[in-house]
């Protein structure tokens, strides 16, 4: 448990996704001009990465690793080359059913996160999720912790980059830094203060 | 034609860069730059996958429903990466454990699938080969500017070499540490926005809001 909680922390902290391993930059940088969008995406992004890094971690497990395929009597089998695409084809088809299984019993939350769904598959925040679970080795409970967390991590950066940006289009900033440039350096700065958080364990 | 094939190589090197203007592919442009080889070999990597997913895509293009067209993609660019994968990990082991999931993650890198929605859906192959070869190279410019700042600076080498010879070697360069930590990244790239705004102001964005000149008053 006590390894649990550490796991979370440092996921949600120390190991920013977006902030120190610059995953799902593109929508990080895109969809980060207003509050209430950021906290859409952001808890999207969160949903999304709980269900798919655990489901990947299953099919790791059970259907790629050498020797996983032992229950369906090839114990000789390994398939882990077939990991990217397994877990794209996961990813790409979980956001699918969410989509449909939010418009049909959650309409309510399917029109608030609706039109953030489709871009999430190709958010690389969430392929990266999975791949850093495999590169890990984590088992079942990890992965699911490590799902929450690092999901979680994303959308608090992503949230408080949109507070930012929402009071920096008032402030004059040079020509050449408009928009694009200014975002980066912001970035820069706030990935600098989640770098304060290394060296916290619990 | 012999024109347009040329402003489709060069063109998106600065014009039309991916990464400062397009705002495509930024992840990996971060994460990987802090050594100059790391990089180099992910821009070449990202070029290979992003010309010939942009060509397959292309040639099945009259033959892909639109409805299912993103799985499609995803299917080819992720075969595509799989190869590259594997052939890393055959003969650049090393490098492909210092890229660890970046390598996977080309997959979802926004170059590749931007490039196949926005040009290869709706060109012919050869075209779109050469537009997917241009864009992989203006992606692996800015990776190769940021990797020689961020190596040269931090660590004093180019490749591995030595160039500027630090104080730990009894040299007298101090490097800048903060250089290959995360944060750089972000103040690196941003200043070659400005850097690149400034040479072709064509480029900078509006202001949302107008500071009110005093003069006006």
């Amino acid at each position: 448990m006590e390894g649990l909680i550490s796991l979370a922390v440092k996921a949600v902290f120390v190991e920013n996704l977006a902030l120190s391993f610059f995953l799902g930059m593109c929508t990080f940088i895109a969809v980060s001009k207003k509050i209430s969008t950021a906290i859409g995406l952001g808890v999207s992004v969160m949903v999304v990465q709980a269900i798919t890094v655990p489901a990947n971690n299953l099919i790791l497990d059970y259907l790629l690793a050498p020797g996983a395929l032992a229950w369906a009597g090839f114990p000789d089998i390994d398939l882990t080359f077939l990991g990217l695409i397994s877990y794209i084809g996961v990813i790409a088809a979980l956001v699918q059913i969410l989509e449909m299984v939010l418009d049909k019993y959650f309409p309510p939350l399917y029109n608030a996160l609706g039109v953030y769904l489709p871009l999430i598959t190709v958010n690389c925040a969430i392929l990266g999720g999975s791949l850093f679970m495999v590169e890990r080795n984590y088992d079942f409970a990890e992965s699911l912790t490590y799902g929450v967390s690092s999901g979680f991590g994303w959308a608090l950066a992503i949230t408080a980059m949109a507070g930012v940006r929402e009071k920096l289009k008032y402030s004059d900033i040079p020509d050449g830094l408009q928009g694009l440039g200014i975002t980066f350096i912001t970035a820069g700065l706030m990935a600098m203060a989640f770098m304060s958080f290394s060296g916290v364990k619990l | 034609m012999a024109q347009t094939r040329k402003s489709q190589l060069v063109d998106p090197l600065i014009d039309n860069n991916p990464i400062t203007l397009q705002v495509l592919g930024i992840c990996s442009a971060l994460a990987v730059t802090s050594s100059l080889k790391v990089a180099l070999v992910m821009a070449i990597a990202v070029t290979l996958v992003t010309a010939f997913s942009s060509m397959f895509i292309s040639m099945l293009r009259n033959q892909i429903p639109s409805s299912i067209r993103i799985i499609v993609q995803m299917v080819i660019i992720a075969s595509l990466v799989i190869l590259v994968d594997q052939v890393l990990k055959a003969y650049a082991y090393d490098i492909s454990k210092t890229l660890s999931v970046f390598v996977g993650l080309i997959i979802t890198n926004c170059i590749v699938m931007g490039r196949a929605e926005a040009f290869a859906m709706s060109n012919p192959p050869v075209a779109s080969f050469v537009d997917g070869v241009g864009n992989g190279l203006g992606y692996g410019l800015i990776l190769m500017v940021v990797g020689v700042i961020r190596e040269l600076f931090g660590s004093g080498s180019l490749f591995g070499i030595t160039i500027l010879e630090t104080v730990n070697n009894g040299g007298w360069y101090v490097p800048n540490g903060l250089l290959l930590l995360p944060p750089s990244a972000f103040f690196v790239i941003g200043l070659l926005i400005w850097a690149i705004r400034a040479w072709k102001p064509g480029q900078v964005e509006e202001r949302e809001y107008k500071i009110q000149s005093v003069e006006a008053h």
